[in-house]
């Protein structure tokens, strides 16, 4: 059983949902990557999401945008990427980590070698943006062969035909993005992933993890009882961006305090289904 | 040569290992409605007809076939014909390809469209055909391309669209494509993303290639009857490649046809500061299609560079990148320099202005021309007319503008 089924089952049986944190690797700074990751365990992370830091990121909002650049201006790669999974592995082997990014560094590394290198350092799963259930075939048989959980994206506009594609090829739990835009995009229509989740379930057997537009706590504790997992990015990255210049210090305050608001939301929600 | 162009791409959209649909999952629905309809369309005779009438009232075409004597006395070789795109209206090829997406906008009942654009081409030819349905129209393109582009900026803002300068990346038409798909993915149900070129996820390639290959249609009938015989080599620029693709593609079964792409070396291929990704870039992913780009080791795309702003992009449609494999065409690059010159030759020589980009495939003319018989002949296209390029032009030849 994968590191990622094992904890989705074990906060299932708690009656819990996961609070899963991105932010992009090597941002502001390559030595903050690790220290942030532990702060993120400690405040609550069920699971890790890290962004592989990509030129041309074309589903990220402006706040992604700019850590990327951030990230890319230390010449942060996917090597570099492995290698602050395999320190942050010294110190946590349960927290599972998803690697979330764009296929070209990928292609460049060629997918087996990519597959065994991160598998080997500790990744769980792959998530790559714009790899497609369609094209995935060589990229699925090397994650495969490596036990690598293949999270796929599933959108608003996601018709019924693709959904049964996501659930055959997919592994670990589906990833619903929660609005038409980019990360960190406008505000949640919650009658609408209500609505849509409500579908979802129908279709799919994976565990569903909801992110892009979570910003606060009450968006949160809306989402934790719709998902099974509630992802968190550009909200955090946001405060990394206004604390770039800063010691680590005052970006690890700023991002414990909104990972606790994001944590306690979540609580709340899960509470409540409890009492249901 | 065996290979059966007309089954290229595949149903998926793959030209050999190159091509295909890499793209979020928002816009995949989006994706395979479009595909769906293009491919319903496209032997639609109700569809054609409106197309062909638009082509010939609105756009002007047939475009000239021009025998540019002068210029190939001077060059001492082959017989050097121009396809005249430049004499489209908006001044380029790039409106056989938005008239033809336009009327599929219009039949999916989209109220807006977006488009891309470099040199601006692209831009004035997508708000032409928005103005012309009246439909909204927003345009991205790269900060720095704003600058350089200046009178197809305001022309653009004159047909009432909204001009958006891409501050991110690069600043130029790698950037604007993302920040294009990034307003696609947002605004997906009521938008029409016009795509300017031979790239991007299936079912663009096929599709804008498809639009454009009247180009090679005419060219091919044109040389017949002036010449009797089919013409020894195709010369034209290539930056994703549509204005080439939409010349070679009538001509790829004609194996005697030796078929020439052109890619901006800027300030030369050795310097690695130039857009040349089939001359010197390795294969990856970027913008929904596989084909050869301008990356680094980490797969990171690298900034490119040209003096011309439509050549000035790090990846080429994946026809091109196919073609090239399996050695149909031959893919060759042009400097900033030699591009200046081959501007100014024809500018001398004949009258006409090209644009920046086209000045690439003249030079390369200059070049392939003086190696053959004075009885053999060469279609060059010109893809665009050079008013857009005066600024830089003035600039760098020290004039006033």
């Amino acid at each position: 059983m994968s590191r990622i089924q094992k904890t989705l089952d074990a906060l299932k049986a708690q009656g819990k949902t996961a609070l899963v944190p991105y932010i992009t690797a090597g941002d502001p700074n390559p030595n903050a990557t690790v220290a942030l990751m532990h702060l993120m365990v400690s405040k609550g992370a069920d699971m890790l999401e890290l962004g592989v830091p990509f030129s041309d990121p074309m589903a990220d909002g402006p706040v992604i945008q700019k850590a990327v650049e951030r990230a890319l201006s230390h010449n942060v790669s996917l090597d570099d990427v492995l290698e602050y999974v395999r320190v942050f592995r010294e110190k946590d082997d349960k927290t599972p980590i998803i690697l979330m990014g764009y296929l070209n560094p990928i292609e460049a590394e060629g997918y087996e070698a990519f597959a065994a290198a991160a598998s080997s350092v500790g990744v769980d799963a792959v998530l790559t943006v714009d790899m497609p259930p369609e094209e995935s075939a060589g990229y699925l048989q090397a994650l495969d062969k490596e036990g690598l959980d293949r999270v796929f994206l599933v959108s608003p506009t996601t018709p019924e035909s693709r959904l049964a594609a996501v659930n055959e090829k997919g592994s670990g739990f589906a990833y619903y993005v929660s609005l038409k835009g980019v990360t960190g995009s406008k505000e949640l229509d919650i009658a609408d992933v209500t609505a849509q989740i409500n579908r979802l379930r129908g279709q799919l057997s994976l565990p569903i993890g909801i992110g892009f537009g979570i910003r606060d706590g009450e968006t949160a504790y809306r989402m934790a009882q719709l998902g099974d997992a509630v992802i968190v990015g550009s909200a955090l990255v946001s405060l990394i961006e206004a604390n770039a210049h800063h010691d680590l210090y005052d970006i690890e305050i700023a991002i414990g305090k909104k990972m606790t608001e994001f944590r306690t939301a979540i609580d709340r929600a899960d509470a409540l289904k409890g009492q249901e | 040569m065996t290979v059966d162009f007309s089954k290229f791409p595949d149903e998926h959209g793959h030209f050999g290992p190159y091509g295909g649909v890499f793209a979020p999952e928002t816009l995949m629905a989006a994706l395979e409605q479009l595909t769906a309809e293009y491919q319903s369309l496209k032997n639609d005779p109700v569809f054609l007809g409106e197309l062909s009438e638009d082509l010939r009232d609105y756009v002007g075409r047939p475009t000239p076939l021009y025998y540019a004597e002068r210029w190939s006395e001077s060059l001492g070789g082959a017989k050097i014909y121009l396809k005249r795109e430049d004499l489209n209206h908006t001044g380029a090829h790039k409106v056989n390809n938005t008239i033809g997406q336009a009327l599929l906008a219009k039949r999916l009942g989209k109220k807006r469209i977006i488009a891309e654009t470099g040199a601006g081409q692209h831009g004035v030819a997508s708000a032409t055909v928005a103005a012309r349905l009246g439909l909204e129209c927003v345009v991205y393109m790269g900060a720095d391309d704003v600058v350089r582009q200046a009178p197809n900026v305001a022309r653009m803002k004159m047909l009432g669209a909204t001009v958006v300068a891409v501050e991110s990346g690069t600043r130029t038409l790698k950037d604007a494509l993302n920040e294009a798909m990034r307003d696609w993915v947002t605004n997906v149900d009521d938008t029409f993303y016009i795509i300017g070129t031979a790239a991007g996820p299936h079912p663009y390639p096929a599709m804008v290639r498809d639009f454009q290959a009247v180009i090679g249609r005419e060219a091919r009938e044109q040389v017949l009857e002036k010449e009797g015989k089919l013409p020894d080599a195709l010369i034209a620029c290539v930056g994703g490649g549509s204005n080439a693709i939409g010349l070679f593609h009538e001509f790829l079964p004609d194996e005697d046809v030796a078929i020439y792409g052109v890619e901006a070396a800027g300030h030369g291929l050795e310097t690695g500061e130039h857009a040349a990704p089939l001359c010197a870039g390795t294969p990856g992913v970027l913008h929904g299609n596989r084909t050869y780009l301008m990356q680094d080791k980490n797969g990171q795309i690298i900034g490119t560079h040209s003096i011309s702003a439509g050549l000035d992009y790090p990846g080429v449609g994946p026809e091109h990148a196919w073609l090239k494999d399996i050695g149909r065409a031959n893919y060759v690059a042009i400097n900033d320099e030699e591009a200046l010159q081959g501007f100014r030759d024809l500018t001398k020589y004949e009258g006409i202005i090209p644009a920046l980009e086209s000045s690439h495939a003249i030079a390369y003319a200059t070049k392939l021309a003086p190696t053959m018989n004075k009885d053999q002949v060469i279609i060059v296209n010109l893809s665009g007319r050079g008013d857009k390029d005066m600024n830089t032009i003035a600039q760098i030849e020290g004039f006033e503008f």
